[in-house]
This record gives C-alpha cells, sequence and structure tokens, in this order.
C-alpha cells in the first residue's frame, strides 16, 4: 500500500506534528510519501526528507501555496491522489480547511480526527467532545484521513529520503490571501509543548496571565487557557485548550484556576501528569488531576514560581 | 443577495452523552435536542448581513426525519425568511449530506453558503468545505468576521498562531468559529410569526443521488476514565512529587 501524507509547516520549519502523522501512517503500514506544499520552503523539505519511515518527499514550492490556501491545495492534491490508497493530513487548521475539499473532489467520504488505527480501513476516534470513542470502517477504496496527533508519539529524524520536485501548479484562482495577525511568542507552540500551564477564569483578567509567565520560563512551557478564560476576553483565541480550541496531550498540564468544564477537558486529559491549582475542592479538574493542590492561585504562584 | 444557511439538529450541548450498553451507539432516547451552536452562530450571522441589508434572503435547510423541522423553526424564529427540509430517515455521512445541498446551491443560486464548521455530534468538520469542492466555489472556513464588499467576501478566519483573512469570490462559503457572533434570542413574537413562515418538505431520494454509506459504525465505548489523583498540602510536597514520583520536571 502507498501512503501520502502531507507535512504541517509554516514555509521555514516542519512542525512537529507532522512527526505524529507519520507514526499514524506507519500504524496503517506502507510505503510513505511525504508532501511538502508552500512556497520558498527548502529548510521544510530538508527537514521532511529526515523523517524517518519516509521513502519519498514530493516538494511542491511555489508562490501560490505560500498562504496554503485550501482551493489551490487540495487541487495538488486531488492530482496526485491517484498513487496512493491513504491520504493523510494533521488534524490542524490547515489539514481541516483543505482535506475534506480533497475527499470531496475525490469522491469518497472523509476520516476525521483519528487518536488510532485498528486497521487499514477501521479508525478510531474521538465524538461528542470525546466524551464517546468510536470505531469507523471506510467502506471507499481510498482512505482520507485527518490525524489528531496526541494519539500517536513522534517518530525519529534521522532518516534520509529521495526529494522529488514537482512541477505542477494547480491554481484555482478564486481566492487570495489579504493578510495575517498572528500572535508573536518566544514560548513553543502549545501543539507541540512537553509542559503546558493554563489559566482558567479564575485568573480574572487578562493581567493576571503574567503570574504564569514566570512559572513557563522556568518550565519551558506554552502557555494556554480555557474557553472561560477566553470568552471573558481576558486572552487572545488561539490559547484555548478544549473541543474548541487546540487539543494538546503534554507530558505536564498545570490547570490553574479552571474548573474542568467537559470541553475543557476534551482538550488535556490525555496529557500523561495533571496538575491542578483550584480555590474550590469540589471543583471537576479535581477528578482528572494526578495532583491537586486546594488553594487561592494568587499566593500558589508566586511560591511556586519560587520553588521551581 | 440570497444567504443559503445549512442547520442540524443535534443534542442539547449542556446534555452529557451516554454510551449505549451493547455499544452500538450513545442514546439518545429522550434526549433535549436543539440546533448545533455553530450552525446557530451561521443563522445569527446571515439575520446581521440581511439586517445590514447586503442580504435579501435567507434560506435555511436541515436534512433528516421531521423533527429537524423544529430547528427550522428556531431559525425561522431567529430571522430565516424560509425552510426547507430534506427528509430522510437516515443518517447521511457528510459527503451525502454535502451532495444533498449542492443540488439546493444549484436551484436556489445563493451567494453566500454559511454552515457551522462543526457539528458536536459527530465532530467531523467537513459539510462545508465538501459543498465547496462540490460546487467549486472557495471557502473561508472558521471564520471570526464575515465582510463582503462587492463581488468579493473577506473571511477572518481562526487559525493555528492567530487569524488569517482571505479574500474569496462570490459565491461562496463561510463556515462559523465561535467569535463570529453571539446569536440573539427568539422574541416570542417572531416565535408565533415563524409558525407561518413557508416550510418546503423534499424527500431526499427525489434528488437522485446515490446516498449510500460510505463508512460504518463499528461500535461506540466511553473515553477511558482517567484515575482522580492525590491532593498535596503544600507546594513544597506538589514539587517533591513532580521531581521524585512523576519525574516530569528536574
Amino acid at each position: 500500500m502507498s501512503i501520502l501524507v502531507i507535512a504541517e509547516h509554516d514555509n521555514s520549519a516542519l512542525k512537529a506534528e507532522t512527526l505524529k502523522t507519520v507514526a499514524a501512517a506507519q500504524k496503517i503500514g506502507g510505503d510513505i510519501t511525504l508532501l511538502v506544499v508552500g512556497f520558498n520552503c527548502q529548510n521544510v523539505v530538508d527537514a521532511a526528507a529526515k523523517v524517518n519511515g519516509v521513502s519519498k518527499v514530493l516538494a511542491a514550492d511555489n508562490a501560490v501555496y505560500e498562504h496554503q490556501l485550501a482551493e489551490n491545495i487540495s487541487l495538488l492534491v486531488t492530482e496526485l491522489a491517484s498513487d496512493y490508497e491513504h491520504i493523510l493530513a494533521t488534524a490542524l487548521t490547515t489539514g481541516k480547511n483543505f482535506m475534506p475539499r480533497v475527499a470531496a473532489l475525490l469522491d469518497v467520504a472523509q476520516i476525521s480526527d483519528i487518536i488510532d488505527v485498528e486497521s487499514s480501513d477501521t479508525f478510531v476516534r474521538p465524538i461528542y467532545a470525546g466524551n464517546a470513542i468510536a470505531t469507523v470502517q471506510s467502506l471507499d477504496s481510498k482512505k482520507v484521513i485527518t490525524v489528531r496527533t496526541t494519539g500517536f508519539d513522534s517518530v525519529a529524524t534521522d532518516g534520509n529520503a529521495e526529494v522529488v520536485t514537482l512541477g505542477t501548479v494547480t491554481d484555482a484562482g478564486i481566492s487570495s490571501h489579504v493578510s495575517d495577525e498572528l500572535t508573536v511568542s518566544e514560548r513553543p507552540d502549545l501543539g507541540a509543548a512537553s509542559v503546558v500551564i493554563s489559566g482558567g477564569r479564575g485568573m480574572q483578567n487578562g493581567d493576571n496571565f503574567k503570574l504564569l509567565d514566570g512559572i513557563a520560563d522556568k518550565l519551558g512551557a506554552a502557555i494556554g487557557a480555557s474557553r472561560a478564560a477566553v470568552d471573558a476576553g481576558f486572552v487572545p483565541n488561539d490559547m484555548q485548550v478544549g473541543q474548541t480550541g487546540k487539543i494538546v496531550a503534554p507530558d505536564l498540564y498545570i490547570a490553574v484556576g479552571i474548573s474542568g468544564a467537559i470541553q475543557h477537558l476534551a482538550g488535556m486529559k490525555d496529557s500523561k501528569v495533571i496538575v491542578a491549582i483550584n480555590k474550590d475542592p469540589e471543583a471537576p479538574i479535581f477528578q482528572v488531576a494526578d495532583y491537586g493542590i486546594v488553594a487561592d492561585l494568587f499566593d500558589a504562584l508566586p511560591e511556586l514560581e519560587s520553588k521551581l | 443577495m440570497k444567504v443559503l444557511v445549512p442547520i442540524k439538529r443535534v443534542i442539547d450541548y449542556n446534555v452529557k452523552v451516554r454510551v449505549k450498553a451493547d455499544n452500538s451507539n450513545v442514546d439518545l432516547a429522550n434526549t433535549k435536542m436543539a440546533i448545533n451552536p455553530f450552525c446557530e452562530i451561521a443563522v445569527e450571522e446571515a439575520v446581521r448581513l440581511k439586517e445590514a441589508g447586503t442580504a435579501t434572503e435567507i434560506i435555511a435547510i436541515s436534512i433528516g426525519d421531521k423533527s429537524c423541522q423544529e430547528q427550522l423553526r428556531t431559525a425561522l424564529a431567529l430571522g430565516a425568511d424560509r425552510a426547507i427540509q430534506i427528509e430522510t430517515d437516515e443518517s447521511l455521512d457528510a459527503l451525502n449530506i454535502a451532495k444533498l445541498l449542492q443540488k439546493i446551491v444549484e436551484e436556489e443560486q445563493p451567494q453566500l453558503v454559511i454552515l457551522g464548521k462543526q457539528s458536536i455530534d459527530s465532530d467531523n468538520n467537513q459539510t462545508g468545505q465538501m459543498l465547496a469542492a462540490l460546487t467549486g466555489m472557495p471557502q473561508g472556513t472558521f471564520a471570526s468576521e464575515v465582510k463582503v464588499d462587492g463581488d468579493k467576501v473577506n473571511v477572518t478566519r481562526e487559525v493555528d498562531g492567530g487569524l488569517q483573512t482571505v479574500a474569496l469570490n462570490l459565491p461562496a462559503i463561510v463556515t462559523t468559529d465561535l467569535r463570529l457572533n453571539e446569536p440573539r434570542y427568539a422574541s416570542l413574537p417572531n416565535i408565533m410569526k415563524a409558525k407561518r413562515k413557508p416550510l418546503v418538505v423534499k424527500p431526499a431520494a427525489d434528488f437522485g443521488i446515490d446516498l449510500s454509506a460510505r463508512t460504518k459504525l463499528l461500535k461506540v465505548t466511553p473515553p477511558a476514565e482517567r484515575q482522580a489523583g492525590i491532593i498535596v498540602e503544600s507546594i513544597d510536597e506538589l514539587v517533591e512529587k513532580l521531581k521524585n514520583e512523576a519525574k516530569v520536571i528536574s
């Protein structure tokens, strides 16, 4: 069997999530090709060639792919699709955007957000915000799949795959990029960080999120937030951890002033170790926490920072 | 400009879903149902476009058995002008839903189709993108702002790391994210008025589309429960446990 994996990147770096999507492809089993679609993305192509388990890297480097517009990428992937039984992308906003378009153009269903592979046609995925786990069989000859990376461990990066440059340029000509407004941060990406510290409504306002900075610096952590904190306007939405935000599974997750609504738990309950700091001993977050401390976060955070 | 808003009837988001004892599916018997929250945001956005004078007519559409008329009436009460129910007792794959919607797009020729980005039951996040592919329209998914500007629509999208704005040629597909707007509540007079607005029922079989299933649900299980851990008494104890027991910090 042949599997096409579409690399997740920002034209300068290959995102760590790609290594997990390749791991999902390995679990399906077959010859794996990694496709890099972007512009001025040679660094990404170089990194892609080192991903273990990948036998070939296809590079489509052209200005029409700079912003990874779904209309243009989907045409390219559809054109390449005849050589592959499985087409995989990471279930982040880029993959979620273009993959269903690929599936419909190929006239097949998409299996979204898989967290495990049972066989080459049967996959496990969460439904109802993770409150139920479905095992789904694809009846189509070609499988279009997005991978929730929290279910898979990264493959190593000491491989050496052949790189093939694609000449094909697919421009649908119906959409264009206007602008990006990206959050600049010195910290690791939420999705890739091994430690995440998140604040909830208990933080009371956006300024108080600074209390998390010192701890995050010491632990090399990414900073997240609950939907309640986002809805209250404390912090931007791209910090949101939860069913409607980012799904994370770091080695250590520290929930500060977060009650533990179902929708938040869906975004972090696969973390290896969960710590909860909350002054309400009845907060549901304590039911999933490995270590809980009942304390006022305004006392606990400075003390924790000083003792790390 | 005509706006089409496909909506879905789902379990109310406040209700915790239970898995059936035989693991065949979730148990929805006697469960409170509602319009999918992202679809409600889609209806609201269409109504705001009409209030701003951009949209002239809003058509709500749902695919399902007779019970989804309840959600169509909700959409009518919120401000949709008329409704279409495509009647089927089957639970259809997103691709087949998109194919049925494609037929309605061909009939109605809307300039804008606004959908929720995903339903809170199947969590697929597919239908809008698939409809865009089938109709050849551009797509602005996960929208937090929609601005119609002549023959284009500018859509600001919630992406990993921030926001991205794209310009799409009309007609176009938009899928909604949470921050696009805050839906209004339907007023009692509007709920009464909605009962008299037109609602057309079309059997799914009449569209001449092969709607056979593309996926098979083999089983549904509850998620693995996480065991509650321990309550520590002090920050010192917490740091000690993280270092020596969990070994996640050094």
